[in-house]
């Protein structure tokens, strides 16, 4: 089994490290000392057991655990046993150690942590898995190394400019270094339609329509001819 | 005043000395930042920060075998989260111990 460990304390990713030395097949593929850097990672490799420590600076584990998409199973340990209830709302947790973390409580959190890995998941669990998805209501968006969350409703524009997108909200606007194919794909389809091959829009927050262009808050939206029929469609007309 | 003591270090060392020297390097480098940083938050009213610092200087007096200065760090975490500094004075002079014993070890 491949794992990542994640804790701002070095002694802490010591600890760690030599416990897993007394688990055959257990192989520790990195660690981090912030969880942005574990998310670079997991985008680019796969990882099937995380060991994430709950309280670090800027982004805890579970903001984490938010931030990743199909996170693998994770074994939480933190110094406060007070989160152990909200932990195991999250799917994806298997155990909550408390440090100090001793010998025969990890070979315990590893066993359930195999059990969890080899058990084929139910239809139920599926659906529900992506019943859980698709309600998320946040976005994670990269801006100067940090990961800041955006309240999908809020969003009401999205334009590409070059390498860029802008996205803006009803309070904020953010550039970011991605596409307008990647953030329509994690935009729910009810809510939000490229109405132009440069812009997005939240189809909730139009104040009125003319020709070939709608009104966005302050925002004047060109409509191209071939989006026009299905932004029409998608308007409850009189 | 209960003393520090190497018992969780050895016994998650067994006959790995090197992990165990090299346990030790690290928490000799890492505590007195750790220190500092508590310090500096609590010298500027910073109590958010300096109960966070406290809450991570646990697991140091955790795995310095502390149990009863881990109860007391406990407390003076809630305390800060409240504003308050009641167990400071008792918290510090666990920090000077631990310091002290890092330097015998």
């Amino acid at each position: 089994m491949n794992c990542i460990i994640i804790d701002d304390e070095a002694t802490a990713r010591a600890i760690i490290a030599q416990l897993c030395t007394h688990i055959p097949n257990l192989n520790i593929l990195e660690d981090f000392p912030n969880a942005m850097q574990a998310i670079k990672y997991l985008n680019q490799n796969e990882v099937e057991l995380i060991f994430l420590d709950i309280h670090m600076p800027d982004f805890t584990g579970f903001d984490f655990i938010q931030a990743i998409k199909n996170p693998p199973k994770i074994i939480l340990t933190t110094s406060d046993p007070k989160f152990a209830i909200e932990a195991f709302e999250y799917e994806c947790i298997v155990d909550y150690l408390v440090k100090p973390i001793v010998l025969p409580r990890f070979e315990k959190a590893i066993q359930k942590a195999l059990v969890s890995v080899s058990k084929p998941k139910d239809n139920l669990e599926i659906s529900l898995e992506k019943k859980e998805i698709n309600s998320g209501n946040d976005l994670y968006v990269n801006i100067d190394r940090r990961l800041i969350k955006i309240d999908i409703p809020s969003i009401y524009l999205v334009e590409a400019k070059g390498d860029y997108i802008q996205v803006k909200t009803e309070g904020n606007n953010y550039t970011v270094h991605s596409t307008l194919k990647k953030i329509e794909d994690k935009l729910p389809k009810n809510l939000f339609l490229k109405v132009h091959r440069s812009y997005i829009i939240n189809i909730q927050k139009i104040i009125d329509i003319e020709d070939n262009s709608v009104l966005i808050k302050k925002d004047v939206i060109p409509v191209s001819r071939s989006n026009r029929p299905e932004l029409m469609k998608r308007l409850n007309l009189l | 005043m209960e003393a520090p003591n190497l018992s969780y270090i050895n016994s998650l060392s067994g006959n790995d000395e090197a992990f165990k020297t090299r346990l030790i390097d690290i928490i000799k480098i890492e505590l007195p930042k750790e220190i500092q940083n508590y310090v500096n938050n609590i010298a500027a009213g910073n109590f958010k920060e300096a109960a966070a610092n406290v809450h991570k200087l646990k697991h140091k007096i955790s795995i310095l075998g502390l149990e009863e200065s881990y109860k007391v760090a406990e407390s003076y975490e809630d305390s800060l989260l409240e504003q308050s500094r009641a167990e400071q004075v008792e918290f510090e002079n666990i920090l000077k111990i631990m310091t002290s014993f890092i330097t015998t070890i």
